[in-house]
């Protein structure tokens, strides 16, 4: 599938190779960039975002590390610390509950537990995993516990084009940057402009307009969700779907108004719902609308259980297009609505997937 | 005059009595309530980090730990400041957002503290990393306490900073003690040593009450770090006078033997340095500290607080 956000000359890319363009022109434009993680320079270089930066610009710039995720992320802040601008890359985010204590109360805190004499400018991308047998710990999303923190930015991209411009602009904040990258979106492709660009933090992108409902749609959820209001055209509903792009800091904004205009929110994340981000979109909205503006409202995400592995069981725990346009048309028509079922559409990126990574 | 003033001897008197006036200032003034932040004394532990910082230069680089005022005030850092901090006022050297637990001074290579055992140490990799890549001649001096090494991120550090062969020594504050626990309770096998030799890192026990012996042995380990041999680990050997936090002895917990502590005391080592000096040397240096410790209280007294306004600075920078 192809995703475009603003169209420019038509090259297209894959978000792999938009995120590795992001990185390979940060890194030749600035030589205090580099690059640690496991199998950076590896054969496979992190599914191709890092493949071969090593010979480019040299062993000290790009290098694997100890399996150390703990003491690696603080080596990250005290390089950062020193003014260099650290790229750290984790194959898969579950890792990243071991690099906590590090984020949490180092990288976030920095800045204004020391009234500003320190700044670190840190890059985390954190993929989540899925598909082909991922399991219960290769395939968690993280990205609301660092939302919950102040002092951290998180940026989520959904399109090709939104990945290489948030990398950018991550890259070039003098702040800690999670980059929460899907492995389902890696082989996607969109229009990439060739030139260096930043995607701003709080602007949420409308990927596809529409009148009578508002589908949020979070990472590689975002892309479902688009698949969900082709389905919907069937019954005549037109959904306006929202990727917010940056997680934290938020544009409630875009998505408030839209919800003032079609009346209706149905939020899905690439995640669990308790204390998720849906969570803290829907009550945002809220708070910022309803005393003026009542709206129906629903979250999908993942089944309240750890992952399965087997496919039969797995199908059920991810949202679908057909559940997110079942959800939706529930929101839309009402509970007495007669019954709908939505088509099919395969979720290529998703059934073509071939681990084993 | 000015040679005898500045030997090795003086230059750690003057470090060592200001520490130790600084934090008898603290423990005086505590009952006031103007310091409201958690204190975590250094008294009886000052020579460990007023020997290191003698051989260290301006733009060297020192990481510590929530006992950190020694640290803090061997490297440099401003001790006025340092007290309007304590007081949670807008001049302190994180405007009080900081407080005891996370002295900084940027200008003279004071980074910061963590209050998270063993944190701080994989930071100091890092920057010793950082250093490394920028071609510095520059070093990194990271502090910890023995209780740093249970923990993994330590363990981790180290290993990489070995890996590495980084511009960074390691000095372990040994006081036997985690809050209560001792440290027979919390390590097996042979000891600090042991393990920073597993790690390809060249180790050296210092002794307590040898201070000019440490201070020997620490501008041996500067050296080698400086020439870029790679890291190296100074177990120093010392003792807490005071309770784990707060400004009071602690005998009455009754975790470790009165005997213990009062032999401690009895073999001060701000005492056996001062006994070196010529009298007339020793009291000038008490004269000037005293004046820049009662000058740094009363900075500290007639700062403001920060306006409400600034609670939401610098959760981002820029």
């Amino acid at each position: 599938m192809t995703m475009s956000s603003p169209a420019d000359g038509g090259r297209t890319l894959s978000y792999a190779e938009a995120v590795f363009e992001a990185t390979r022109s940060e890194m030749a434009r600035d030589p205090k960039v580099f690059v640690m993680g496991q199998g950076v320079d590896d054969a496979r270089g992190m599914f191709g975002t890092t493949l071969g930066l090593h010979k480019e610009f040299g062993a000290e710039r790009s290098f694997d590390v100890p399996l150390a995720e703990d003491a690696m992320t603080g080596v990250g802040i005290g390089a950062a610390l020193m003014g260099m601008r650290p790229i750290q890359v984790h194959q898969r985010m579950d890792f990243v509950l071991l690099c906590m204590n590090q984020i949490v109360n180092m990288a976030a805190k920095m800045s204004y537990m020391f009234s500003g004499a320190h700044r670190v400018p840190l890059v985390i991308r954190a993929i989540i995993g899925r598909s082909w047998g991922q399991g219960a710990q290769h395939s968690q999303a993280f990205h609301s516990y660092f939302m919950h923190v102040p002092g951290l930015r998180v940026v989520a991209p959904t399109t090709p084009h939104d990945a290489k411009g948030c990398l950018i602009t991550a890259i070039r904040d003098d702040n800690p940057v999670i980059m929460i990258e899907h492995r389902m979106l890696h082989s996607v492709r969109g229009v990439v402009p060739q030139a260096s660009y930043e995607i701003p933090y709080g602007k949420a992108r409308i990927l596809s307009p529409g009148k009578d409902i508002t589908i949020v749609g979070i990472s590689h959820m975002a892309l479902e969700c688009v698949r969900a209001k082709h389905l919907l055209e069937a019954a005549n509903i037109d959904a306006e779907v929202v990727d917010p792009v940056s997680l934290s800091p938020l544009d409630v904004e875009t998505i408030a108004t839209s919800v003032e205009r079609t009346g209706r929110l149905l939020v899905v994340d690439t995640g669990w719902l308790s204390c998720g981000a849906s969570s803290e979109i829907l009550s945002e909205v809220f708070e910022r609308i309803a005393h003026r503006r009542p709206f129906a409202a629903k979250r999908l995400g993942y089944l309240p259980t750890p992952c399965p592995t087997t496919k039969i069981l797995e199908n059920l725990y991810y949202p679908s297009p057909q559940s997110i346009a079942q959800a939706a048309y529930q929101l839309v028509r009402g509970a007495a609505a007669p019954a709908w079922q939505p088509g099919k559409v395969d979720s290529n990126e998703v059934a073509e997937f071939r681990g084993p990574f | 005059m000015e040679e005898r003033s500045n030997s090795p001897a003086a230059r750690l008197y003057r470090s060592m009595y200001l520490i130790r006036r600084v934090e008898e200032e603290i423990v005086r003034l505590y009952p006031t309530d103007k310091i409201k932040s958690p204190v975590h004394l250094s008294i009886g532990q000052e020579a460990v980090s007023a020997a290191v910082c003698d051989h260290l230069e301006r733009s060297d680089i020192a990481f510590g730990t929530y006992r950190g005022h020694a640290l803090y005030l061997a490297k440099g850092g401003d001790v006025a400041r340092m007290m309007a901090e304590l007081y949670g006022k807008v001049d302190g050297c994180a405007r009080g957002k900081a407080g005891s637990m996370h002295l900084v001074d940027p200008g003279v290579g004071m980074m910061g503290t963590s209050a998270v055992v063993a944190t701080g140490v994989s930071n100091a990799v890092g920057a010793a990393l950082a250093l490394k890549m920028q071609r510095s001649r520059a070093i990194v001096v990271c502090f910890s306490g023995e209780g740093a090494a249970d923990e993994g991120a330590w363990h981790e550090s180290m290993n990489f900073a070995s890996l590495k062969k980084l511009p960074i020594l390691f000095v372990c504050e040994n006081n036997f003690y985690a809050i209560y626990s001792h440290v027979r309770d919390r390590l097996a096998g042979p000891g600090l040593q042991a393990r920073s030799r597993a790690y390809g890192i060249e180790p050296e026990l210092i002794e307590d009450h040898e201070p000019m012996k440490l201070h020997e042995r620490v501008g041996a380990a500067v050296a080698a770090v400086r020439r870029g041999e790679g890291p190296r680990f100074l177990e120093c050997m010392t003792y807490r006078w005071r309770d784990h936090v707060g400004p009071t002895e602690d005998r009455i917990h009754k975790y470790r033997p009165d005997t213990e502590l009062d032999a401690k005391i009895d073999n001060d080592n701000l005492k056996i340095v001062g006994d070196m000096l010529p009298a007339d040397v020793r009291s000038s240096i008490e004269t000037a500290v005293e004046k820049c410790v009662a000058d740094a209280i009363a900075f500290a007294e007639a700062s403001t607080f920060p306006e409400d306004k600034e609670v939401y600075d610098h959760v981002f920078s820029g």
